[in-house]
């Protein structure tokens, strides 16, 4: 899937990000295809956690436009609550409420009135290996636990889309492999399109349909997996693969 | 000494007989502390969550003016409450519906709602302040919309948010200047726990004096009590 082409979930135009007149993003077109698992990779202050907070509409762009099936979200940041619900975001480090596990796991579906797909629930606490903690406090959580948590509550409510900033850095490889395994099977089973962000070439060669490659604010390169890897274009994308960049 | 000893035992007896004006006292006192406490955490609560979340212009200025209303001398309120009120005041010509006269327990809800309500939204805004921003946008990307972003702060600020409303009460329950002047300490009418001991001291009856003494320490102890446990229960957290 090189081109995202006329099936784009995402298509952004001219899209750049700056804060107090410094300018961290400029994405001049990128569309996201339906379905896809798009891995973004770059240096640390690259602007992938920026983009991603685009993507969920948590900030507008400060020029461009991001059109979204059929909303479109400019510099006036106004999005329908019903769009927004379609997305959500694993944030790097989990933030979660000071509740018990389940709490955090039902928690957005409360938002949506939508209290009683306990089922649901049950299920992916189940597919994160959390049905024995559903009563634990969420503060007494190890690292792990605490991300898989943050995983489940995005995951239970079956969004279109599905953000991920770095969801597996500083964890073992117990819980790489678990959360991994969980983004993948999502994606094949429903159909999520999945974009994440990650340090770590290795993972984004392993799961990514597609990779991009985020440089000082713009995409550097960006193609399929098999080209992306193995016949990349760009000379900075051969570093970047080989970790000769520095980061 | 004897006549302590004295007062303290009749005072006893008072509590334990439910003296019906030590009782009217009591009553009183709670009715118009909780009154003003209510109104105080309906407005100071929004009002706090408001200021410790959003920017806007003019935010600054309403802060500053919050810490001089928690630190501000509650007789000074009641000298502002009366002059207010009184009949050459800016509102007695007005005849305005809830606005109430003078010497009514209504005056004094009034002087303690402004005395508290600055400790109740200055407290809230600290705690929800002491919330992770991380987790405002986690929530938003949950899915939240505004209001249901900020009770969710609210309560994950909840001991904090407790905390300032013991506090706005403990300012009130105890208060003595303010609620004499703009009540006037009339018996049956706007005699309240504070005043009570003051014009009982004065008169000599100590017993009665003592035993509403004993009531009004056993109410700020149980408050302070209250806010201790729940401080240590944020600290443990
Ligand atoms: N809220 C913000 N205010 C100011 N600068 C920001 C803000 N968020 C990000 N930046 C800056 O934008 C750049 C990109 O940051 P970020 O998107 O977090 O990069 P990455 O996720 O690729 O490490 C960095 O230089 C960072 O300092
Ligand atoms: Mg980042």
């Amino acid at each position: 899937m090189p081109d995202a082409g006329s099936n784009a979930i995402y298509s952004l135009r001219q899209v750049t990000k700056a804060y107090n007149g410094r300018q961290v993003l400029q994405v001049d077109q990128l569309d996201i295809g339906r379905g896809e698992i798009l891995a973004l990779v770059g240096p640390s202050g690259a602007g992938k956690s920026t983009l991603l907070r685009l993507l969920n509409f948590l900030e507008p762009p400060t020029k461009g436009t991001i059109r979204f099936g059929d909303a479109i979200f400019d510099t006036q940041g106004d999005m329908p609550l019903a769009a927004r619900r379609r997305v959500t975001t694993v944030f790097q480090r989990p933030v979660l409420l000071n509740r018990s596990v389940w709490a955090n796991v039902t928690y957005g579906l409360a938002l949506r009135g939508k209290r009683d797909d306990s089922e649901m629930a049950q299920q992916v606490l189940q597919n994160v290996g959390l049905a024995a903690q559903r009563g634990q406090r969420a503060r007494t959580l190890s690292g792990g636990e605490a991300q898989r948590v943050a995983l489940a509550r995005a995951m239970v409510l079956r969004p279109a889309v599905l953000l991920l900033d770095e969801p597996t850095a500083n964890l073992d490889p117990y819980n790489v492999g678990l959360i991994e395994e969980n983004v993948v099977r999502m994606n094949r089973e429903s159909g999520t399109t999945t974009v994440l962000v990650t340090h770590n070439v290795f993972q984004a060669r392993r799961l990514a349909d597609r990779v991009a490659l985020l440089l000082e604010g713009r995409i550097v390169e960006i193609g399929d997996n098999e080209s992306f890897f193995n016949t990349p274009r760009d000379p900075r994308t051969s570093a970047f693969v080989r970790g000769e960049m520095v980061y | 000494m004897d006549k302590i000893i004295q007062g303290i035992i009749q005072a006893v007896q008072l509590i334990v007989d439910a003296d019906p004006v030590v009782t009217e006292i009591v009553v009183l006192s709670l009715l118009v502390s909780g009154t003003a406490l209510l109104i105080s955490t309906l407005v100071g609560i929004p009002l706090g969550a408001l200021m410790g979340l959003s920017r806007f212009a003019g935010r600054r200025l309403v802060i500053a003016l919050l810490y001089t209303g928690m630190g501000f001398p509650p007789v000074v309120v009641g000298l502002f409450v009366y002059l207010m009120l009184s009949r050459s005041g800016p509102l007695a010509g007005l005849n305005l519906p809830f606005v109430p006269a003078l010497f009514t327990p209504g005056a004094m809800v009034i002087a303690q709602t402004i005395i508290s309500f600055p400790l109740v939204a200055g407290f809230t805004m600290a705690a929800v302040m002491g919330v992770d921003p991380q987790l405002r946008l986690q929530i938003r990307s949950l899915g939240a919309t505004p209001l249901q972003t900020t009770l969710a702060i609210l309560s994950e600020s909840r001991v904090g948010v407790i905390v300032s409303i013991i506090a706005g009460f403990g300012s009130i329950i105890s208060e003595v200047g303010a609620v004499m002047l703009v009540g006037g300490n009339i018996e049956g009418r706007t005699r309240v726990l504070t005043t009570a001991i003051v014009l009982e001291t004065r008169k000599g009856a100590f017993d009665v004096a003592i035993a509403l003494g004993i009531i009004l320490l056993a109410i700020t102890f149980l408050t302070n009590l209250a806010v201790l446990r729940l401080q240590g229960r944020a600290l443990e957290e």
